[in-house]
């Protein structure tokens, strides 16, 4: 028998997400679509005003890659859960939390990273200088993914629950308010440490609440 | 070898079995009986681990299933009623994906052979939202035929399969008893071997 291996596995969770999503590409874009129009309404909807617009960007942007991302999250282990994968990721020899890893680096590469990289487009309707444009990309970029990390622990603890997607919402957006408040303000040191902080601890508390609602 | 001790079953308020013992030795076959809602599927799923029992032990080698660093999970393939397969994904694709999340990298090839083993020949490429449920239990079974692992556990795997592909999977469960291989198989089909040691569970309702 062939010993399983950490790598093999690691390589073919982020192998089937990505092939996963490219297959399902309407709910990727979808989620990309709604962010660019949440994004577009302010300046329609306000004064446009550039030196408003310019104050407001940031916060703007970041509440909707907030709002965009929590739509991501509902289908993160939903679709594996009905069909029995999740059993399965349960059962593997290797650590869960690991496996959750791999699915959430995928999930960033492909709701995240183009968040991030639409994002100057979408700076230049609030008439953003280079500079500001760079910052908030930039906090985006390490932003984004303690979204989706913290966002996995919600995901997880509603899997299973008629109206989850609510409860979702209310389990994780108050979770979040630290990562924006630095975020949009453009903390980048404190982002960053939010970040660290829950690449190490959310994969592993996010597999404890999967074992539970598979139980 | 699997040993359970007084396995104790409570879903909500509802006391589904008690005092289950049993043991498993290599070459051994258990046919898990009993009518619907008496435990059979909460059987197997504590044996994998997917859920605690209430009371009483499982003993892999000696020790307790959820050892910290046990072989237990890696000698141990489970193949529920919700069988994972994916829609999306061929059924090479699939069966490619389901042994890499367990850790076991196979080629391109031995995959596409173990799917023509299971009859799935020709349609290895398509994906598995044309594939009948039939089909798709199949190219799950097909994962057996690859892992190579010691104990199975299948949950009502014979559902929904013809006979002739019924007759495989039960030629593949005799060759894998007589290669000193283990199996508890949950099933209202009756299963017949000429070799192994075979057994029966059968849980009131």
């Amino acid at each position: 028998m062939n010993r399983p291996s950490y790598i093999v596995m690691f390589r073919w969770v982020v192998w089937r997400e990505i092939v996963l999503a490219w297959r399902r590409k309407s709910d990727v874009l979808s989620t990309l679509a709604f962010f660019v129009i949440v994004v577009s309404l302010f300046p329609l909807g306000m004064d446009p005003d550039s030196r408003v617009l310019r104050t407001i960007a940031p916060g703007v942007v970041w509440v909707s890659a907030l709002l965009a991302s929590m739509l991501a999250l509902g289908r993160l282990f939903a679709s594996d859960y009905a069909d029995g994968t999740l059993e399965q990721m349960l059962i593997a020899p290797q650590p869960l939390g690991l496996i959750v890893a791999g699915k959430l680096l995928a999930q960033w590469l492909v709701t995240g990273l183009p968040l991030v990289l639409i994002s100057p487009l979408l700076g230049l309707q609030f008439g953003l200088s280079t500079e500001g444009t760079r910052l908030m990309a930039v906090s985006l970029f390490a932003g984004v993914p303690a979204l989706t990390l913290i966002g996995a622990i919600g995901a997880a603890l509603t899997l299973g629950i008629r109206g989850g997607g609510v409860l979702l919402a209310l389990i994780v957006l108050p979770l979040c308010i630290p990562v924006l408040v630095f975020g949009a303000g453009g903390n980048m040191a404190l982002v960053g440490a939010v970040l660290a902080l829950t690449v190490v601890f959310a994969p592993w508390a996010a597999a404890s609440a999967l074992r539970v609602a598979v139980e | 070898m699997l040993e359970t001790s007084n396995l104790e079953c409570v879903r909500g308020n509802r006391t589904i079995f008690r005092d289950v013992s049993f043991a498993v030795r290599p070459g051994d076959c258990f046919r898990l009986t009993g009518p619907n809602g008496s435990g059979k599927t909460s059987l197997l799923r504590m044996l994998c681990g997917l859920l605690s029992p209430a009371r009483g032990t499982i003993c892999w080698k000696g020790a307790a299933i959820d050892t910290p660093d046990g072989e237990y999970f890696s000698v141990m393939t489970y193949i529920g009623h919700r069988h994972g397969v994916k829609d999306e994904l061929t059924a090479l694709e699939n069966l490619r994906v389901s042994s890499g999340l367990h850790g076991i990298e196979i080629s391109r090839e031995s995959a596409a052979a173990a799917l023509e083993r299971m009859g799935l020949g020709g349609r290895e490429n398509l994906p598995a939202r044309f594939l009948s449920e039939g089909e798709r239990r199949r190219v799950a079974l097909a994962r057996l035929r690859i892992c190579r692992t010691s104990l199975w556990l299948l949950d009502e795997v014979m559902a929904s399969l013809d006979r002739a592909s019924m007759e495989s999977v039960q030629l593949m469960l005799a060759d894998h008893l007589a290669a000193g291989g283990m199996a508890i198989v949950a099933t209202h089909q009756e299963m017949n071997f000429s070799n192994g040691r075979f057994q029966r569970i059968e849980l009131a309702a």
